[in-house]
C-alpha cells in the first residue's frame, strides 16, 4: 500500500534503447505510467480512500450527549471499538463457525468434484461433453437464484423433497441443530462441485501422459492409476483450491441471508462476519463499529491469505 | 504468487481446455471392463440429476399457480400458469421488473466494459514501459486481486454515502471498473499477446503511444479482452451484496436484489412465491443467452478466472 502514497515519478534513468532512445526511454515510461493512472486513481477511490475512511470511523463511536435524550454526536475514543471486539464472543464465534463450517464443505465439495473428473476421465468424449454441461447447469444460475431454487426446495410447505420423504414416512426437518449446516452445505455444495470439476478435469488433461501409461502397461487397473498416480500429481492444486475457496468462504453472506427467510431461528443475524457486520451498519445503525469489524475481518482474511500463500509456495517448491 | 500463476498459466489453461475437446477421455487405449463402465455412468447420472433436479423444480414451479404451487407435486407440471405469471410480474408496480433486467444489463455491460478497457491499459503500462514503482505496482495488484470484494463493501458504502453518492448508478459503476485481478490479466495478455518490436516500428512509423495502444495493442489483446469483460459481465450479474449495500430505492435494483426484495415480501404474503419463482426463471434467461453466445471463449475463462 505504502507505494500508492507516493505519486508515480517520472523515471530519469531508463534504460535506453539502441533505436531510438527519446522516445522509448523518458517519453515511454512517461506514457506507461499514463496507462495505468485510471487505474490507480479508482484504485485510490475504491481501495485506499475507504480502507482509510473505514479507519478513522472505527476510532469513533456515537454517544448520545447529556441524560441520554440529547441528539447523538460521534466522538473520538481512540481504540476502544477494537478493545471490544477483541472481547465480543458473538463475532469470533461467527469467524470461527464460518471458517471451520467452510473447511468440512470445501473438503466435500472438492472431493465429489475431483471424483466427478475421474470419472470423467474414463468415459467415452462424447458422453464426456454431455455429462460436463449437465454438471455446468448450477455454474450458469445465478448465486441468488439458486439460493432461492433451495429455499423453496427447503421450506416448510410445498418442498416436493418433503413430498418424497413424508411418502416414505421419512420426516426431514431441513434446519436446527446440525440439519442447518448440511442445508447450507448441501447448497454451496451445488452451487460449486461442476466448476471445480472442469478446473480439476483441467489439472488432470494437463499431466502428461507418460505418467499412467507406464502403470498401464504394467496392467495396473483404473481405478488404481486414478488413485495412485493421477490424484497425487494434482494434490497441490487441490490444496491451493481449497485454501482460497475457504478465504472466499470467510465472507459468506448471500446464502445464509436469504435462507434466514425461512429459520430465524437456526440461522442467526449474526451467522457469519459478513452479516454480523451488514446487521450492525444497518439494523442497529452502528457505522462505527461495522467499520471496525469490516477491518478486523479484512485483517483476518489477509493473514489468512498470507498464511496459506506461504504454505503452498513451499509446497510448490 | 509463482504457484498460482503457474497453476493455470492462460496458455496452459487454453492447451488444457483444448486437449479435453479433443480427445475426451484420456484412457484411449485400454477398453474399461463392462461393470467399471456401467458404475462409472450410474454414478455420472447420480450427480447429473442432482444438478439438474433444482433447475427443473424451478421450471415446473413457474408453471403454477399459487394453490397448485403447494397443492400438486413439485416435480411435476399440473395445469400451465406461465402467461399468467409472467403478467403478474408485469403487472407488479408497473413493470419494475423489465426495470431491474435493464439495470442488471446496464450495470453489467458498462462496467464490465469500463473494467475491461482500464484493465487491458493498465496490465498494458505494467508490460510493456519501465517506470519507477512497477514492480510495488503489480505487486499491490497481485495482492489486491487476492481480497474478495465482499470485504470492502462496508467501507465503501461509507466513503460513497459521505460523498452523497449512494442510491446512484455511480455506487455500484464506479467500484465495478476497478478490477484488480482484470489488471493481472492484462498483463499476462500483454505479455503474451503485444509484441514489443510491433510497437517500436508503430514508434518509427511516427505514432503516438496512445495511438499504438487503440490502434495496434488493443486489437492484438482482444481475446484477452474479451475473456476479462466476459468475468466481470458475469461477476456483475451476479452480484448481490454491493447493490444491497448502495442502493435502496427499487427503481435502481439489479435483478438480483429485486428477487430478494420480493422474497422478503413474500415472508408476508404467499402471493409474491409465484412472483419470485418466475422471475428467477426469467433472470437466468438473460445470462444464459450472454454464456452461450460467448461460448468460444467460456472454458479458458472459467480456468482463469478460478484462480480469484
Amino acid at each position: 500500500m505504502s507505494t500508492l502514497t507516493r505519486p508515480p515519478q517520472v523515471a530519469t534513468d531508463s534504460p535506453g534503447r539502441r533505436t531510438s532512445p527519446r522516445r522509448t526511454g523518458r517519453r515511454g515510461a512517461y506514457k506507461g505510467v499514463l496507462f495505468t493512472l485510471p487505474f490507480l486513481l479508482g484504485f485510490l477511490v475504491t481501495y485506499v480512500l475507504p480502507i482509510a475512511y473505514a479507519f478513522g470511523q472505527s476510532l469513533r463511536e456515537k454517544k448520545s450527549s447529556g441524560i441520554g435524550f440529547g441528539p447523538t454526536k460521534v466522538v473520538y475514543t481512540g481504540f476502544s471499538n477494537f478493545a471490544s471486539i477483541m472481547s465480543d464472543g458473538a463475532f469470533w464465534s461467527s469467524m470461527l463457525r464460518t471458517l471451520l463450517f467452510g473447511t468440512v464443505q470445501i473438503a466435500v465439495m472438492l472431493g465429489i468434484s475431483l471424483l466427478l473428473a475421474l470419472l470423467l476421465d474414463g468415459v467415452a468424449a462424447r458422453a464426456v461433453r454431455f455429462f460436463r454441461a449437465g454438471l455446468l447447469i448450477p455454474y450458469v444460475v445465478p448465486g441468488v437464484v439458486s439460493t432461492l431454487m433451495w429455499l423453496f426446495l427447503y421450506s416448510p410447505t410445498g418442498s416436493p423433497i418433503l413430498d418424497l420423504t413424508d411418502r416414505a414416512g421419512w420426516h426431514v426437518e431441513f434446519f436446527g441443530g446440525l440439519n442447518t449446516y448440511l442445508s447450507l452445505g448441501n447448497l454451496l455444495t451445488w452451487q460449486g462441485i461442476g466448476f471445480n470439476m472442469i478446473l480439476i478435469s483441467a489439472s488432470l488433461q494437463a499431466l502428461p501422459r507418460e505418467l499412467y501409461e507406464a502403470a498401464r502397461l504394467d496392467g495396473a487397473k483404473e481405478w488404481r492409476i486414478a488413485w495412485s498416480v493421477k490424484v497425487p500429481n494434482i494434490t497441490g492444486i487441490l490444496i491451493l483450491t481449497g485454501m482460497f475457496s475457504l478465504i472466499g468462504r470467510l465472507q459468506l453472506f448471500s446464502e445464509p441471508l436469504l435462507l434466514r427467510n425461512i429459520a430465524p431461528e437456526s440461522i442467526s443475524s449474526d451467522f457469519t462476519p459478513m452479516m454480523e457486520i451488514f446487521d450492525r451498519a444497518f439494523k442497529t445503525g452502528d457505522y462505527q463499529y461495522a467499520a471496525a469489524e469490516s477491518l478486523v475481518l479484512a485483517v483476518v482474511t489477509g493473514i489468512l491469505a498470507f498464511v496459506f500463500y506461504r504454505v503452498t509456495n513451499r509446497k510448490m517448491s | 504468487m509463482s504457484a498460482i500463476t503457474k497453476a493455470a498459466a492462460p496458455s496452459r489453461a487454453a492447451r488444457g481446455a483444448r486437449a479435453t475437446e479433443g480427445s475426451g477421455a484420456s484412457g484411449g487405449g485400454v477398453r474399461p471392463t463392462r461393470r467399471a463402465m456401467v458404475l462409472t455412468t450410474g454414478l455420472l447420472v447420480v450427480f447429473l440429476l442432482y444438478s439438474l433436479a433444482p433447475t427443473w423444480f424451478l421450471l415446473v414451479a413457474s408453471t403454477k399457480n399459487q394453490t397448485d404451487l403447494y397443492s400438486t407435486f413439485g416435480l411435476w407440471f399440473s395445469s400451465n400458469h406461465l402467461a399468467d405469471n409472467i403478467q403478474g410480474i408485469w403487472d407488479y408496480h408497473d413493470g419494475v421488473f423489465l426495470r431491474w433486467i435493464w439495470n442488471s444489463v446496464l450495470y453489467s455491460t458498462v462496467g464490465a466494459a469500463g473494467a475491461t478497457l482500464i484493465s487491458l491499459a493498465a496490465g498494458y503500462g505494467l508490460s510493456k514501459f519501465e517506470f519507477r514503482g512497477r514492480g510495488a505496482m503489480f505487486a499491490t495488484v497481485v495482492g489486491a486481486s487476492l481480497l474478495p470484494s465482499t470485504l470492502l463493501a462496508f467501507p465503501l458504502y461509507l466513503v460513497f454515502a459521505e460523498a452523497g453518492l449512494t442510491n446512484t448508478i455511480w455506487s455500484v459503476l464506479i467500484p465495478y471498473f476497478i478490477n484488480p485481478f482484470g489488471v493481472y490479466l492484462g498483463k499476462v495478455y500483454a505479455d503474451s499477446s503485444v509484441p514489443t518490436e510491433l510497437m517500436e516500428a508503430a514508434r518509427l512509423d511516427g505514432a503516438g503511444e496512445v495511438r499504438i495502444f487503440f490502434a495496434v495493442s488493443l486489437r492484438l489483446m482482444r481475446t484477452g479482452g474479451i475473456t476479462i469483460f466476459m468475468l466481470d459481465f458475469i461477476n456483475i450479474w451476479n452480484n448481490f451484496f454491493l447493490p444491497l449495500f448502495m442502493l435502496n430505492g427499487e427503481r435502481t435494483f439489479p435483478v438480483t436484489l429485486g428477487l430478494f426484495s420480493w422474497v422478503q415480501q413474500a415472508q408476508q404474503s404467499r402471493d409474491m412465491n409465484t412472483l419470485v419463482l418466475t422471475g428467477s426463471l426469467l433472470s437466468i434467461v438473460p445470462l444464459a443467452v450472454f454464456m452461450f453466445a460467448l461460448q468460444r471463449y467460456w472454458r479458458s475463462g472459467i480456468l482463469m478466472g478460478s484462480l480469484k
